[in-house]
């Protein structure tokens, strides 16, 4: 693809105290693109992020963002980048605003120029109304928001997330992701880990797969799923007619929607292109032989499927302890 | 340079915004248990300390340089203690992805914290007159504490920020503070002169920049220039030292802490 390229990263690799935190991690992010980084907790999807907005330095290995170093021009680096920490990221006791004045300054901006920005961000993230009142008295879903806010600021070519919608209620994650998708359609890149599945799912154009330090997978949602051998569709057989299970597989094998077919005690496991032109196959030749099926289930892959593939395990934490 | 100055003074400004919003909790912690040591504790021992052993007219007069550097020797502890929640809470990340000279940030806690504690010197000093007590060398010689104070907190606001951002979490960061003040206020000469002590802890006193600090300031209030001026050197000399070894231990630990 001739999309250009914003995010290089080559053989990174980071070590801290003698513990590998990510090894020969490369991979590319397009510029305009939702990129995740997709991972359980400790995978070292954050270290790699840290990487990026050269706040870690890389062990092994470089990366460049926007062509510049992140170590040899981490200046060059900081100036065109924005971030968005975990949550919390919030000094209590300043409001909305201070706190995008204080990054306002922090970025060298111009006091006429920052405060015009400002405006402009409280209204993005529908803030305007509690702009002034301490960070104290924000919900979790607010306190993103303005995390969000703060990120932008800058104008940034690219935004780095890490972990958008860890702890919020589902409404305030559903936000988040619109105001991430909006941003998609300014043309600004987007790089951020989760290790929510539905999230990366919906939300990334492209993402990694991350597990003990190293990247399992690459590529777009549905790439990932496709790769996995296209849709299941799983027959439970009768049990008094096991016996012709062989059969059937045998009369199926070679059909042109089956990909491959195996045998389950209950019954069978087929992988399928498409389940339109599979199913009246499947149906034909179960009838012709005489196999009952008590039960057809049609299971298209979904993130958690790849990411079991791919890693051996299921992700570990699953549900978001919503916080408000 | 103008860039510079810019982010200093806004994060400068940061640090005096909050404790405008948490000014109770700021009186309550800093000032007042200071002004109680000078008040309770200085009327307490007023006859039950004996004025030829501490060589002064009352306790209270006595006491005073030791709470002025008491003062400045918790503040100094605790200057590290707002980078360590930035550090906990990721705000100190955000802070640093930005375009900011690596510096900036620990450049405006010493700033602040060294003015907020001259001014609590001055109130110290303030309340100490209204019980009598009149610095014998005047504006000059309280000119030169709020210098020796200075000099002395900036070695503390290292230590404790070097301890912000080394510490695993901040139970160890109060753990490792508490275990090192009041050991300090007891081993020093705020209390009681060397003299009056058992040998053991007066040796001890004397490897204690606090004592140094305290035996400098306490001539300047007691004395005058004569008494005071041998010590001021020695203190200044000391100081010195004292900084340059905890500022390049802070900016070793800066430096680990920040890849």
């Amino acid at each position: 693809m001739g999309r250009a390229v914003a995010i290089d990263v080559s053989k990174l690799g980071k070590v801290y105290d003698g513990v590998t935190a990510v090894q020969d991690l490369s991979f590319q992010v397009y510029a305009g693109e939702i990129f995740g980084l997709l991972g359980p907790n400790g995978a070292g999807k954050s270290t790699t992020l840290r990487v990026l907005i050269t706040l870690l330095r890389p062990t092994t290995g470089q990366a460049t963002v926007l062509g510049h170093d992140v170590v040899r021009e981490a200046e060059a680096v900081r100036r065109l980048i924005g971030y968005v920490p975990q949550e919390r990221a919030i000094d209590r006791f300043l409001t909305g605003r201070e706190h995008l004045l204080l990054l306002g300054d922090l970025y060298h901006l111009p006091k006429d120029e920052s405060c015009r920005r400002i405006a402009e961000l409280l209204k993005l993230v529908d803030l305007e109304g509690k702009a002034d009142l301490p960070a104290k008295t924000y919900s979790g879903g607010m306190k993103r928001k303005l995390d969000i806010a703060c990120g932008l600021l800058p104008n940034p070519k690219i935004l780095f997330l890490d972990e958008p919608t860890l702890g919020l209620d589902v409404q305030s994650r559903l936000r988040i992701w619109e105001y991430i998708r909006r941003l998609r359609e300014r043309g600004i890149t987007v790089v951020m880990t989760t290790n929510y599945l539905d999230e990366a799912d919906q939300l990334c154009d492209r993402l990694a797969i991350i597990d003990e330090g190293r990247i399992k997978a690459l590529g777009s949602p549905s790439e990932l799923k496709t790769a996995l051998g296209g849709d299941t569709l799983s027959l439970t057989v009768g049990e008094a007619d096991m016996g012709r299970v062989e059969l059937l597989a045998s009369a199926l094998k070679g059909l042109p929607a089956i990909r491959a077919i195996s045998t389950r005690p209950t019954g069978l496991e087929i992988r399928v292109e498409s389940p339109e032109k599979a199913l009246p196959a499947v149906l034909e030749a179960a009838g012709r032989l005489a196999c009952r099926l008590e039960f057809i289930e049609y299971h298209r892959p979904r993130l958690d499927d790849v990411f079991v593939a791919h890693t051996g395990h299921a992700i570990r934490s699953e549900f978001p302890e919503a916080e408000e | 340079m103008r860039e510079y100055l810019q982010e200093i003074s806004a994060l400068t400004m940061r640090w005096v915004r909050r404790l405008s919003r948490e000014k109770f909790s700021m009186l309550f912690t800093l000032v007042q248990p200071m002004l109680f040591w000078l008040i309770f504790f200085g009327n307490l021992f007023q006859r039950a300390a004996d004025t030829q052993v501490v060589q002064a007219p009352t306790y209270i007069s006595f006491l005073a340089a030791g709470v002025v550097v008491m003062t400045v020797l918790n503040n100094g502890l605790a200057g590290g203690v707002d980078l360590l929640f930035d550090k906990e809470n990721g705000f100190l990340e955000r802070l640093m992805s930005t375009p900011i000279h690596r510096t900036s940030v620990i450049l405006s806690r010493f700033l602040f914290v060294m003015t907020i504690t001259s001014l609590q010197v001055l109130v110290i000093l303030g309340v100490a007159f209204l019980f009598g007590v009149r610095p014998a060398t005047g504006f000059l010689g309280v000119a030169v504490i709020l210098l020796i104070g200075l000099l002395f907190g900036v070695g503390l606001t290292a230590i404790s920020m070097a301890l912000a951002f080394s510490v695993k979490s901040h139970g160890d960061f109060f753990s490792v503070l508490g275990f090192l003040s009041l050991p300090m206020i007891f081993l020093s000469s705020a209390l009681v002169p060397l003299s009056a002590m058992p040998a053991w802890m007066s040796l001890l006193a004397r490897f204690n920049p606090m004592t140094w600090a305290i035996d400098a300031v306490r001539p300047l209030i007691l004395s005058g220039w004569a008494a005071a001026l041998g010590p001021v050197a020695m203190v200044v000399v000391i100081m010195v030292a004292f900084d340059a070894l905890c500022l390049y231990g802070s900016a070793k630990a800066f430096r680990r802490a920040m890849g």
